[in-house]
């Protein structure tokens, strides 16, 4: 199981910034010398553009709008394909965790369908879903439902039992005990299988969008490759990594607020 | 006290017997629960008082027998086992059923005043004191108005003086309220400072029961209350290197 960053660090504020300080260095020389290494022709454009070419092609990109469109494209695939793979990974974790009946149906075929590669199954994919939105969408639920139902199942089953006891006496009633004990208790844990389903729903994107584009960041990038543009093949790399950043920062602020009983 | 002849029973306890893996806990154990009367129920470890405990709050089964409690029966536990995720009003909130969203909330806000927490109702229960939180778990038992209130050694994991603020709140809403309690502990004395009766659990089944018929407060040296403690104590098998003056 992969881990998440804590959700604070322990260092002093002060501190944790001149580490910052110091760790925004060498990234800073990696930069200068790529661009150092094109200036001089050390590295051909041909075969990477210099940081000032792309950070030049993003720039027209947004200017012509192509860049607006490929994104909303893109994210609305991610977002489709998010929406369903999480409310079909939670739905089956939320049945396989409260119940043994559930358990024995769910968790079997869940643990050996977790097991194969999704990405292998997009010849099947195209096979049988054809080349349009469809089968990208699949992919990308696929992949987020498994993070999530995993996470969701090891968060309800790991409810103490001594608050369900409590829920008992307190007299709630099934439903009350979902929602009032078990799911906020399982949270810390839905939020890491949200954390890294997000992760792989941007990686299955990526992949998805290789077959067939004719949109998207994706389409960008191949359409950029086709004509030997590095500096929009990079520019959207480039984008790609900021949407997985940003919506990793949106589940992180959502861990705080949510969490905030922890801290008090 | 009033003789015990009247009331009908709150909760009784018909020849019960529970086992575990074979190893009966209690066996054959009787007990009636009169209204409003205080009673402390004493046993070493393995006693089967946590398995008569759970029973009577109807988190477990006999085997055997009859276990017969009131409709409204709240638990407050060793550890306060509020809900950490809700904060410490919402979790007095909870032990309600019925009425509107403001009723319980003011039913909640008042049950938090009577144990002096009026102000912690909108903090998080990890912000609480060791004392505080078993005082909104307190709240939370009591804002139901339960005919049978059980006590799982509420105090043990508490500092000497807070246990000695908690003896006094609980005889306090005790008064007020008047359920019948059972109140589960390991210490002869807390027992002897509150109860009006004071039962042993060996072996699963009640080995001694005394009624402890002194004034509150109480003076633990008082010679009667110093004859039931040696009692008790040599019912429990607690072997006294020589006599302790009082």
């Amino acid at each position: 199981m992969a881990t998440t960053a804590p959700l604070t660090t322990s260092l002093p504020r002060s501190e944790r910034r001149q580490r910052g300080w110091h760790r925004a260095i060498s990234p800073l020389v990696l930069l200068l010398a790529w661009q150092l290494a094109s200036t001089t022709g050390l590295l051909p454009v041909e075969t990477l553009a210099p940081p000032t070419a792309v950070f030049d092609a993003l720039w027209t990109m947004v200017a012509d709008g192509r860049l607006a469109d490929a994104v909303g494209i893109s994210v609305q695939r991610v977002l489709a394909g998010f929406a369903l793979g999480a409310s079909v990974g939670i739905l089956l974790a939320v049945l396989a965790g409260l119940s043994r009946a559930g358990e024995n149906a769910i968790d079997p075929p869940m643990q050996m369908l977790r097991t194969l590669p999704h990405f292998g199954l997009l010849p099947l994919f195209v096979l049988w879903f054809g080349i349009d939105e469809t089968p990208k969408i699949a992919l990308i639920a696929l992949g987020v439902a498994f993070p999530l139902y995993v996470n969701t199942v090891g968060g309800i089953r790991g409810v103490d039992p001594k608050f369900l006891d409590t829920a008992r006496v307190l007299g709630l009633s099934a439903a009350e005990r979902l929602r009032q004990v078990i799911l906020p208790s399982a949270l810390p844990s839905i939020l890491i299988g949200l954390r890294l389903s997000l992760g792989v729903a941007w990686l299955s994107l990526i992949v998805a969008e290789q077959i067939n584009t004719t949109s998207g960041i994706g389409y960008l990038v191949s359409d950029a490759a086709s004509f030997g543009r590095t500096d929009e093949m990079v520019g959207g790399l480039l984008i790609y990594g900021l949407l997985g950043l940003a919506t990793d920062a949106l589940v992180r602020s959502i861990e705080r607020k949510a969490l905030q009983w922890r801290l008090g | 006290m009033a003789t015990r002849l009247i009331p009908p029973p709150t909760a009784t306890v018909r020849g019960v017997r529970r086992s575990f893996g074979g190893t009966p806990v209690l066996d054959d154990l009787h007990l009636d629960l009169v209204p409003g009367e205080l009673v402390a129920l004493l046993g070493r470890s393995g006693s089967g008082k946590s398995t008569l405990l759970r029973l009577l709050a109807g988190l477990d089964r006999p085997d055997a027998g009859q276990v017969t409690v009131p409709g409204t029966v709240s638990v407050a536990f060793q550890e306060p086992r509020l809900f950490p995720w809700r904060r410490v009003g919402r979790n007095v909130e909870l032990a309600l059923r019925e009425g509107t969203r403001t009723e319980r909330r003011d039913r909640a806000r008042s049950a938090l005043a009577e144990v002096g927490l009026t102000e912690k109702a909108s903090v998080w229960p990890v912000t609480l004191s060791g004392g505080q939180a078993q005082r909104a778990s307190l709240a939370r038992a009591l804002v139901r108005e339960p005919e049978l209130l059980l006590l799982d050694e509420p105090f043990s994991a508490l500092d000497a003086l807070t246990r000695i603020e908690m003896h006094a709140l609980v005889l306090d809403v005790w008064a007020r309220h008047r359920p019948a309690v059972l109140l589960v502990t390991h210490d002869v004395d807390e027992a002897l400072t509150l109860a009006d009766r004071v039962i042993v659990l060996d072996q699963g089944r009640i080995a001694l029961d005394i009624a402890v018929r002194s004034a509150r407060p109480r003076d633990l040296h008082s010679p009667d209350l110093v004859e039931h403690r040696e009692r008790l104590l040599a019912q429990l098998g607690v072997e006294l290197p020589g006599r302790v003056t009082a």
